[in-house]
């Protein structure tokens, strides 16, 4: 949603190219957690579900979405829980995830629809289409298909890195919570900080991502996520779990990689995946972008999407 | 009756209940997790008489009297963190738990290694959880008129949950590297799947009974104060 509370000097960071806002915003109660939704492109059209990565929100798609809304398609994105506009929730779990995400799907279509997810958001819609196959006609991954390499932006990663630091400092994490805040900061901070971690993301593109993803407080922007929420993380998973229900997928498969790495990248590539692909995948690799495919190459992605869906 | 007096103590949003199920100034305290579905219990229970400090019992989130965490999320890893908060207030404690609570009190005292003084792992309600393998993908649906603790989310969701061996012994070997005593983890339960399996399976990990665990950790001091203390008949 963007902030009401703009100041003269920091409009301009409200608009960016292409960026278009939602024509429609609600909230789904997934068990009483409210589930941000934003909706753009004609609500009789054909549905489509985008899931964003994690410490991302649904107006990450501000660009993405309005192509395929323009292309025929009602696209329907959600903020997950802790992230953007969804309620904070006591806990984060990736079962939970999977519950926001039927709730979400639940309140636009019980036909199978495609489904679009980037990073977490792919490797969740990835284990969605596999608990419902039924609910999905396409399954699109953008940057977020298994891979032994990495998985950052997941918060549960490889068991080696299990080490006693990143357990203390995890379990003293836990210990503040209850008192954590965002650190506040001008609009262009919030954006500068992001950047550290999106370094090939336009500033102007992180600005406008402020206006979204973060609120004006009385003293400064925060980003709107959870404080109890953090990167990394610890847990029982393994890459070769979900490496290994890959041939076993039902809906048709779109794999975009991301060909450059980068920090939050999973640097999956396509010789690793290609003994576990379903027969009929079609996998395209973006030599030129990094992470953030959907962003860096929105015109080139969406039209992936709709030669793979027709 | 109860005996057991309140204390109550917050991780995150949530309101957790410590229960001081004897209070003492003798030796330092012991701390008791229940199984799932469980919640403390309300007075001592008899096989922790003989133990000579306090003895507490932790409502995990979800349980007992502690705080619901509306539409779940519940990983053995947040009720660590519970655990962890009861440490917070007790300081260095001997830690006891059934099933699922004996899966946290291997996790405390892998992560919070310097301040376990032994970990006990005793037979109780949700000991395998969902298994060393994740089972195929699945989204619950807990009953929606379910009300109170034990939460339903928290019954499906910590009854499924993936215990791959390898993962629980990543504890053990913190809690050998870094605990104050030579045997931090003793193993009481009967039935041993298989991330406990794998417990047992190491040599510094021992099996005795739960009064001979207790007896051990009531007396055992921190390696750095005595190299000397041996293994307790």
């Amino acid at each position: 949603m963007p902030s009401p509370l703009l100041l003269e000097t920091e409009r301009r960071f409200a608009e960016y190219p292409g960026a278009e806002s939602p024509m429609r915003q609600r909230k789904v109660s997934s068990n009483g957690v409210g589930i941000a939704v934003s909706e753009w492109g004609d609500e009789t059209a054909p549905p489509v579900l985008l899931a964003h990565g994690g410490f991302d929100f649904a107006a990450t798609f501000s660009v993405f979405a309005p192509i395929l809304a323009r292309a025929g398609m009602r696209v329907v994105a959600f903020d997950q829980r802790g992230h953007g506009d969804s309620d904070h929730a006591k806990l984060y779990s990736w079962g939970a995830d999977l519950r926001d995400t039927l709730a979400v799907l639940d309140s636009v279509s019980h036909a199978p629809i495609p489904i679009i997810g980037h990073s977490k958001g792919g490797s969740l819609l990835t284990q969605f289409a596999q608990a419902y196959p039924h609910r999905v006609s396409h399954l699109i991954n953008i940057d977020g298909m298994p891979s032994r390499r990495r998985h950052p932006d997941v918060s549960n990663h490889e068991r080696s890195k299990l080490l006693d630091k990143e357990l203390v400092a995890w379990l003293d994490h836990r210990r503040r919570s209850a008192e954590l805040v965002r650190k506040p900061g001008e609009l262009e901070d919030l954006a500068r900080r992001r950047g550290r971690m999106n370094p090939r993301l336009e500033h102007a593109w992180l600005c406008y991502l402020v206006t979204r993803g973060a609120r004006r407080d009385t003293d400064g922007w925060r980003w709107k996520i959870d404080p109890s929420m953090r990167m990394g993380g610890f847990g029982p998973w393994s890459p070769n779990w979900e490496l290994q229900r890959l041939p076993g997928l039902t809906p048709p498969l779109l794999g975009i990689l991301a060909v450059i790495p980068e920090q939050l990248g999973w640097e999956t590539r396509e010789r690793d995946l290609r003994p576990y692909l379903p027969r009929g995948t079609e996998i395209i690799s973006f030599e030129k972008s990094g992470h953030f495919v959907h962003i860096e190459f929105p015109q080139e992605v969406a039209r992936s999407v709709l030669d793979f869906l027709s | 009756m109860s005996d057991a007096t309140v204390a109550w103590l917050i991780h995150y949003q949530s309101r957790l209940a410590l229960h001081t199920l004897r209070a003492s100034e003798a030796g330092h305290p012991l701390l008791l997790l229940h199984g799932l579905g469980e919640r403390s219990p309300s007075a001592l229970p008899a096989p922790f008489e003989a133990w000579p400090g306090s003895v507490y019992g932790l409502d995990f989130t979800g349980h007992g009297r502690s705080d619901l965490a509306p539409g779940g999320g519940y990983t053995a890893e947040i009720l660590m963190g519970d655990a962890d908060v009861a440490v917070a207030h007790l300081g260095s404690v001997t830690v006891c738990g059934r099933g699922l609570g004996a899966y946290v009190a291997l996790m405390l005292a892998g992560g919070r290694a310097r301040s376990v003084r032994g970990a006990i792992l005793c037979d109780g309600p949700g000991l395998a959880g969902g298994g060393p393998q994740p089972s195929s993908p699945r989204i619950i649906h807990p009953d929606p008129a379910a009300v109170g603790t034990p939460d339903a989310f928290a019954l499906a969701e910590l009854s499924s949950d993936v215990r791959p061996p390898d993962y629980a012994m990543s504890y053990v070997r913190q809690a050998m590297h870094l605990g104050p005593l030579e045997r931090p983890i003793t193993v009481c339960a009967k039935h041993r799947p298989e991330w406990l399996e794998a417990v047992v399976a190491t040599t510094d990990t021992e099996e005795a009974s739960l009064t001979e665990a207790l007896d051990y950790y009531a007396s055992a001091r921190p390696t750095e104060e005595s190299d000397a203390f041996g293994r307790h008949a």
